[in-house]
């Protein structure tokens, strides 16, 4: 049920984008969707791709220190208020999100978004209650034509 | 008991010199001296020249204590002499030449006689057995071949001990790991950046150091700190071994630590040494900070009479229980030119080591970056971030940062600015750490910053 992210820390200059994304295009790993979160000095790249830990050998390989992470991909109605229905429930059910961002590929009125919990567990529990369901990883790969082309399009930093 | 006996009875007779009882040793130090100052004054222009101006002569040597007599040599004497102004031995007797680095203007030049060559391997078999090195070691020399006395220095002794020797030299990190675990090799000798270097690398390539024959490491030719030890035998699986030497003296050589490692013991058969203060260059009592000061005892070619190494340590009180009688001391983490005065208050690059290894999960490279922004210092520390203390929240990464910055301001009462970097991303050397980078010469500098010590500040590098 749980998806792996791989997470890269990037410093805060000039190019540092598109190295970990040329080191995966150059290996044929698609990105399938990515995120990411900046501070002044310093940012953190989060991925998807399909095949996670041959992504995360390429990227170690060029240096970049690299985590893996378990998120959840959960559908929301693509409409006024999907996501909020959403929120909603979790916010009943006392769950933190640490952080969340879209997935690109729409399905037939769905959006798809990422979520990281501090309490990965207690979120599907909830989740489960109700009765959202959350993405295998499976079907989240099945629904995704990869991102590559769009990340080299990603002005560098 | 026989406490030296410390490596399966395999003791090389050459480390008998390092038990000498205290009272022959003091007297072998003075023949010793007298000899080596008679034969730098008559043959050394420089030497005889200062000599006359104290007012002092060989002849008045009539004990160790005279050796304060003797004026001061300093770094720039050598630079002052290139190349070959300080021998005191004609060219037909030199066996060889080393020469310093010299990162800035001319290097300095040292020779060798043939005896030369015999007291320093001595004394580098010695080092090298005080560590627990024996006839059936492999010893990977990582330490550079050339004009570097490192390199040559550590594998005539290593030889000269009965170790197998594999002269690598420095770099190409792959190559390195490729060996050691090939090899079999038993002891490894490098600059302990270096070997954090492949820690690292031997990881990358997934390559197991602890699960490998080595089992010691000498290190050497940097400052470097316990945390630093504790580091390198925690995550490589091996004891590491401080040894203590310089160009000017002899090269490596000039000290090491025993088993018990616990402070540099000086071969004082071949070198004299005294802590005096820095500033007066008065003796200090025993087990007071200050700088050593070196005069060979037996080197030919080239006598060094009162050497100001600008390194700080003090004498350690009491006997070693490894049984060497030989003066213990401290480890040398900091040197009086090592030191950097910021916001007036005095820093010294080990200090940031220690506070930095405090931090869990944090790998020692860093590097020290000082400016001057209006009129005031700022110190940023680079510090490479690693698989254990990354995470994947914004918030942890920030926690990590005020982690670091907590711990230098505790330790040196500064606060710095912590700047993350990504791995591999800090300068590698196979030779010395360049731990500071001080760009405040760059722009005038301000009264506020003016120390009343005459330690001068870090050179830019």
């Amino acid at each position: 049920m749980q998806i792996k992210q791989l997470s890269v820390f990037l410093e805060n200059r000039q190019g540092r984008l598109s190295a970990p994304c040329a080191a995966l295009a150059d290996a044929g790993i698609n990105i399938l969707t990515l995120t990411l979160a900046d501070t002044e000095r310093f940012g953190i790249l989060r991925l998807i791709v399909r095949d996670v830990e041959k992504a995360k050998s390429v990227l170690e390989r060029c240096g970049f220190v690299v985590k893996l992470t378990e998120v959840l991909a959960i559908e929301v109605e693509d409409r006024p208020g999907g996501l909020g229905n959403l929120l909603s429930t979790l916010e009943t059910a006392r769950v933190n999100i640490e952080y969340m961002y879209a997935f690109t590929a729409h399905n037939a009125g769905k959006a798809v978004m990422i979520f990281r919990f501090s309490d990965t567990a207690k979120a599907i529990d909830s989740l489960a209650a109700a009765g959202i369901p959350v993405l295998k990883a499976a079907d989240l790969y099945e629904r995704s034509g990869g991102l590559n082309s769009a990340a080299s399009k990603i002005d560098q930093r | 008991m026989t406490p030296w006996n410390d490596h399966n009875g395999t003791v090389h007779p050459a480390t008998a010199m390092d038990f000498l009882p205290a009272g022959l040793l003091r007297a072998l130090q003075l023949q010793r001296l007298r000899a080596t100052v008679e034969r730098a004054y008559s043959r050394v222009e420089l030497i005889r020249s200062r000599m006359d101006a104290a007012g002092v002569e060989p002849a008045d040597l009539r004990s160790i204590d005279d050796v304060r007599r003797l004026p001061f040599m300093v770094k720039t004497d050598l630079r002052d002499t290139y190349p070959y102004g300080l021998f005191a031995s004609p060219m037909s007797d030199v066996v060889r030449l080393h020469a310093s680095s010299g990162t800035t203007g001319k290097p300095i030049v040292v020779g060798y006689t043939q005896q030369d060559m015999e007291t320093w391997k001595n004394v580098l078999v010695r080092t090298l057995a005080a560590a627990g090195m024996h006839r059936g070691d492999i010893l990977q020399n990582a330490f550079g071949y050339g004009l570097f006395t490192g390199g040559l220095g550590l594998h005539y002794g290593a030889e000269a001990l009965g170790a197998a020797v594999i002269p690598i030299s420095g770099g190409n990190t792959e190559r390195q790991i490729m060996v050691m675990r090939d090899f079999g090799v038993t002891a490894f000798c490098c600059t302990p950046t270096y070997f954090v270097h492949l820690i690292e690398a031997a990881a990358r390539m997934g390559v197991d150091i602890k699960t490998l024959p080595l089992r010691l490491g000498i290190f050497g030719a940097e400052p470097w700190t316990d945390q630093m030890r504790a580091f390198i035998e925690r995550e490589a699986g091996i004891r590491a071994f401080d040894i203590f030497g310089l160009t000017e003296i002899i090269g490596p050589g000039v000290g090491a630590e025993c088993q018990c490692q616990n402070g540099i013991h000086i071969f004082e058969d071949h070198f004299l040494a005294e802590i005096l203060d820095p500033e007066t260059g008065e003796p200090l009592p025993d087990g007071e900070e200050g700088e050593l000061v070196l005069t060979t005892l037996s080197k030919e070619a080239m006598p060094i009479l009162r050497f100001r190494t600008h390194d700080l340590t003090r004498i350690l009180p009491g006997p070693c229980p490894c049984g060497r009688s030989l003066l213990r001391i401290a480890r040398i983490s900091r040197r009086t030119d090592d030191m950097l005065i910021i916001r007036g208050v005095n820093v010294f690059p080990s200090q940031i080591e220690v506070a930095l290894l405090k931090v869990e999960h944090t790998l020692p490279h860093y590097q020290i970056v000082l400016r001057r922004e209006r009129d005031l210092d700022e110190m940023e520390i680079l510090v490479e971030v690693t698989p254990e203390a990354f995470s994947d929240s914004v918030g942890e990464v920030q926690r990590l940062q005020a982690r670091l910055c907590a711990a230098v301001e505790s330790t040196i009462g500064i606060r710095a600015h912590i700047r993350l970097v990504e791995p591999q991303t800090l300068e590698r050397s196979a030779g010395k750490a360049r731990r500071v980078k001080d760009l405040r010469n760059a722009t005038p500098p301000c009264k506020s910053n003016s120390s009343p010590s005459s330690l001068k500040t870090a050179r830019a590098v």
